[in-house]
């Protein structure tokens, strides 16, 4: 059996672009209220972002998309296909990706729908769009992974649970300013975290988070997607894992054989925390504002419940015309303004009067 | 707003849909009919590219009830590029910090949600011009 994916047309990415809201919440300041200070020094990471009042998973995959429209330069009606991978979808029957077609152009001769498989809905929305282009059915494709992420007060997960996304326009590879190598998504069922319907808050089944889900479904799909295409983890110029905390990616990344040098351009969740769906979509990103044509991008996304996809893409010389032509990610990680936990609160409805 | 008039207007509130005078090149938001200059009727869909600068602006402190959790906030009128004047909510940016002159541009935000069960609006706001030095 083949197990590395291959679409029978080259396809690659033409256009991307990323979201952040411009507030902070501090680990510190949780801290503070829940703990008294008293975990202080053993804060998983520095800060979270944190959405504005009138935020949600559609307005901010408006905003990423239209700056993945900037990079593309095309017309929005030649995109046939609006995928939404999240799992904050401000409606639980109704898709996001409609209002996203409307107010992008793209309506109405397109497909839209929203992808649920908690934090790597994103990859999955991509890997649609992959097969969509690569197959003939459509020209172009946009994919997203963006959520606004929750978690019950005082929970450990409060700390990280953060909101931001990616957009990414796929196309042609002869358009493409990165180009996909191969692909290879792994899959088993394990309860490590869910959330049940009309609940508010997700649960997670301890015991499982770590090795059983998380390391061992990112290693299973990386180390398939090298052997398949007959790569070394040197022959990758920058790697990019989810990243739920500050120390899973890193231990991830030496487990492998990676080097910090090649994860450090896509580390972003020690000053934005966890993006869900858009965490490790988001890294990459970064990583593309900084790539040079001939580099090689791993890409793996986690997600509960639980798999991984991997990706491995080469960049083109496009990327060079592209990188300017919309706002970087790290032009939206700088830009923050700190709140306290008490218009954390109110903004994000965690009082509750009936 | 009720669910038709959103449905109606969605063109608008999303993507600044107005209208261009094909006798004297004047744009309009929202569109019209007849041109307000030359009344001329011939008139075509012009989308509005969503930046301008704060022709001036009131702070909200008593708001109509769908709004009462946002106060205090903001409204602006806006001169926009193309020339037509709008009148929008501004976002991301304290009301101490507002000023005229101040250039804005378009991003599309929740107006409000109708309860907990109705539907959820979402349209037009400003903020203050995020990053001069790159986009369009
Ligand atoms: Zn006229």
């Amino acid at each position: 059996m083949n197990r590395i994916m291959k679409p029978l047309k080259p396809v690659g990415i033409i256009g991307y672009g990323a979201y952040v809201p411009a507030y902070r919440l501090s680990a510190k300041e949780i801290s503070r209220v829940w703990r008294n200070g008293q975990d202080r020094n053993y804060l998983p990471i520095k800060q979270k972002s944190v959405p504005g009042p009138d935020e949600d998973t559609i307005t901010m995959s408006i905003e990423a998309s239209k700056n993945a429209l900037l990079r593309a330069e095309i017309d929005a009606d030649r995109i046939r296909a609006v995928w939404v991978g999240s799992e904050s979808h401000p409606y639980t029957v109704k898709p996001s990706g409609t209002v996203l077609a409307q107010v992008l152009g793209i309506y109405p001769d397109t497909v839209a729908g929203d992808l649920e498989f908690a934090c790597k809905a994103g990859t999955e929305a991509m890997q649609a769009a992959i097969g969509f282009v690569g197959s003939g059915m459509a020209e172009y494709a946009l994919a997203l992974g963006t959520d606004t992420a929750q978690g019950r007060p005082g929970d450990a997960l409060e700390y990280t649970a953060a909101a931001g996304g990616a957009a990414f326009i796929l196309g042609p590879a002869e358009q493409a300013a990165a180009v996909l190598e191969g692909s290879y998504s792994f899959v088993t069922d394990t309860p490590d975290f869910f959330r049940r319907a009309y609940q508010h808050y997700p649960e997670h089944g301890n015991r499982f988070t770590g090795d059983l889900a998380y390391f061992l479904h990112i290693r299973s799909a990386v180390n398939t997607l090298m052997e398949e295409l007959n790569l070394q983890p040197n022959d990758f110029d920058a790697v990019v894992f989810h990243q739920p905390n500050v120390k899973f990616p890193r231990k991830k990344a030496e487990d492998l054989g990676f080097t910090t040098d090649q994860l450090k351009d896509g580390l972003l969740v020690d000053y934005v925390g966890n993006t869900y769906a858009g965490s490790s979509v988001l890294g990459f990103t970064a990583v593309l504002d900084k790539a040079r044509p001939g580099d090689r991008i791993l890409l793996a996304s986690f997600g509960s419940g639980a798999g991984s996809d991997a990706f491995s893409f080469v960049i083109h010389d496009k990327i060079t015309e592209i990188q300017s032509k919309a706002p970087q990610t790290m032009q939206y990680v700088r830009r923050e303004k700190q709140i306290d936990y008490a218009s954390y609160a109110r903004w994000r409805k965690k009082i509750r009067m009936q | 707003m009720d669910i038709p008039r959103y449905w109606r207007l969605r063109n608008q509130r999303y993507r600044l849909e107005g209208s261009r005078c094909k006798e004297c090149g004047s744009i309009c938001f929202p569109p019209r009919f007849l041109c307000p200059h030359c009344k001329s009727a011939e008139m075509e869909p012009y989308e509005l590219k969503g930046r301008g600068k704060i022709y001036s602006y009131t702070i909200i402190h008593q708001a109509p009830d769908i709004f009462d959790k946002n106060v205090p906030y903001t409204v602006a009128l806006i001169d926009l590029e193309e020339g037509a004047r709008i009148t929008a909510q501004l976002t991301d940016i304290d009301p101490d910090d507002v000023s005229i002159g101040m250039p804005v541009e378009m991003v599309i935000r929740k107006i409000y949600e109708d309860g907990e069960n109705g539907p959820i609006q979402y349209g037009y706001k400003f903020r203050p011009i995020l990053f001069t030095d790159a986009g369009s």
